[in-house]
């Protein structure tokens, strides 16, 4: 056990997985309907286990930022493989984002991978569509009942982390929901990585597989309070009556390590608690963020 | 390092000068360079005898003289910078597929004519059928971007498939005539009959044109695209305005002789 500030933090890691990540911008006449989009696109996506993706908005852009000029935010869209990540944003960016009110979308990520998302979304001109060139890219324009909608064809894609993960204890929920609240306010700022939960926080931390076959995933029962008296195996350890779990995921290891670093560090500082991290032992994900080396 | 042919004396007859790249003067000797041959009027001339060669770095040349009577200067070029510091005459630029070729005078008819990429920028003005096709293609320009700081003449974007046309200044009559595709922005007056046979090709136009009566109006909006397109031309250094940028542009669909699919989109005044 590692003492920093009045956390006690764990000697373990988070195991975390290669996923395939995407930076969608979203441009629209006022930051509000840019919003709106975002909020729309990212909406629903917590956990790959119900959602097929997982997504956030990364932050907010001001209109010196963006293609056209216009108010922004860019989110960021994971999954776990290149095509599931391309019918996601397919179906996403056709379903929250062309359907927006004055909203263009464009692809925000230099990446030599890149899908198709644009020239499938033109199929909604039904004939009327059009294509422009510009600097090499291409745009496609649709015309929609309030105007026209711009979406760039092609997305860039890479190969980054999901499933970086934080799990913070404290002796009520209070307390618990306090502190994660300081770790995820402190993470947000990351570029490259986003808190796909609501309001970045996870309750219902889950373990693989379920006593009932049809379910792949299961309420991590060893860290549920309610359970401590009725499980062999419990890990809730004891003046602990509350845990919550904040995720991240990131376009690669090291705004998922950054997001960890601050968030371990504005938790500890908040106030007395455990802090731990979530692993399959090892075995299953192909990154490993330890906690003590997120320790200053 | 840049490799300077400077001309020696206005010459008597046309000059051909296509083999003027930097990508065909890489990897030359300056002798090699001074022996490759021009067509003078009608004869094969030594480069060396119409041009004084110095420096060296074939991806960067510069071509320094009165050059209006020396045709197809970075025609066909496909990579580096080639600046022309007098001007240009016809066809500079003609089929270029990369690099940039800057004209910092005037350029003669059939600048970037039927070029597939690359950046063409001309300082002063453009002569007829900038970008076009020549007689018989069935498409002129087909990639690429081409910048005009001053005025252009009849016909620009002639046949244009695919790129960009933008003119700081007028642009002739008929621009856009039987376009494919591809988009002319004209910051200045637009001449008559713009647009004229074009089947998917879009003009943007800052002021009101004479406009065909085969065109029809649409509706008046905000063009995301157009928003696009203008940031990218004033990042090149064209002079367009935050109100152009921002503007509400009426949407004129034709050419209703051809495939109708064409837009001429003008710049409506403030709210």
């Amino acid at each position: 056990m590692i003492r920093h500030h009045a956390a006690e933090v764990e000697d373990t890691f988070a195991e975390a997985f290669t996923m395939w990540g995407a930076r969608i911008v979203i441009t629209a006449e006022t930051p509000v309907w840019a919003g709106h989009a975002a909020r729309s696109l990212t909406g629903f996506a917590t956990s790959v286990i119900g959602c097929k993706c997982e997504a956030g908005i990364e932050r907010e852009l001001e209109a010196a930022e963006t293609p056209d000029g216009r108010p922004g935010v860019s989110a960021l869209l994971f999954a776990p493989d290149r095509d599931g990540l391309a019918k996601r944003l397919v179906e996403r960016v056709g379903q929250t984002v062309l359907t927006c009110p004055t909203t263009a979308c464009f692809n925000g990520l230099a990446a030599e991978d890149e899908v198709d998302v644009g020239g499938q979304l033109r199929y909604f001109g039904d004939g009327w569509q059009a294509s422009k060139v510009l600097a090499g890219r291409r745009y496609w324009r649709i015309p929609v009942m309030e105007g026209e909608f711009l979406v760039e064809e092609r997305f860039g894609i890479v190969e980054g982390v999901g499933g970086g993960n934080l799990i913070v204890m404290a002796d009520d929920a209070a307390t618990a929901l306090h502190l994660t609240e300081a770790a995820a306010e402190a993470m947000a700022p990351v570029e490259g990585a986003i808190l796909p939960f609501p309001g970045g926080i996870a309750r219902s931390g889950s373990k693989v597989g379920s006593r009932y076959p049809a379910l792949m995933a299961s309420t991590n029962h060893v860290l549920c309070p309610t359970l401590r008296a009725q499980v062999d195996d419990s890990e809730v350890p004891d003046g602990i009556d509350s845990v919550l779990e904040i995720v991240i995921d990131g376009l690669g290891a090291d705004p998922v390590r950054e997001a960890m670093r601050r968030g371990l560090d504005a938790a500890a500082r908040s106030g007395a608690c455990r802090i731990t991290a979530g692993n399959y032992g090892g075995s299953l994900g192909e990154h490993h963020f330890h906690l003590r080396e997120l320790v200053p | 390092m840049t490799l300077t042919l400077t001309l020696r004396a206005a010459p008597e007859a046309p000059v051909l000068a296509e083999a003027l790249c930097p990508d065909l003067l890489a990897g030359l000797t300056k002798p090699e360079i001074e022996r490759l041959e021009l067509w003078h009027g009608n004869r094969r001339a030594a480069l060396g005898e119409l041009f004084a060669v110095s420096g060296d770095g074939a991806q960067d040349v510069r071509v320094v003289g009165d050059l209006g009577r020396v045709a197809g200067l970075g025609a066909g070029m496909a990579g580096g910078r080639l600046t022309l510091a007098g001007g240009a005459g016809p066809h500079a630029g003609a089929g270029m597929r990369g690099g940039e070729l800057v004209v910092e005078g005037d350029a003669g008819d059939w600048a970037g004519a039927e070029m597939r990429g690359g950046r063409l920028v001309v300082r002063g003005s453009a002569g007829r059928r900038l970008g076009g096709a020549y007689a018989g293609s069935r498409a002129g320009m087909r990639g690429g971007e081409i910048l005009v700081h001053g005025d252009a003449g009849g016909e620009a974007g002639a046949g244009l498939r695919r790129g960009l046309i933008a003119v700081a200044g007028r642009v002739g009559e008929a621009a856009g005539l039987s376009a494919p595709a591809g988009t002319i922005v004209a910051l200045g007056a637009l001449g008559p009959h713009p647009g004229a046979g074009m089947r998917r090709a879009s003009i943007v136009a800052m002021a009101a044109a004479p406009l065909l009566p085969t065109y029809a109006r649409a509706c008046t909006y905000r063009p995301p695209f157009v928003r696009l397109c203008l940031r990218r031309l004033r990042a090149l250094g064209l002079p367009v305005t935050d109100d152009q940028i921002a503007g509400r542009y009426t949407r004129w669909s034709g050419d209703g002789l051809e495939l109708g699919r064409g837009e001429i989109l003008t710049l409506e005044g403030p709210e």
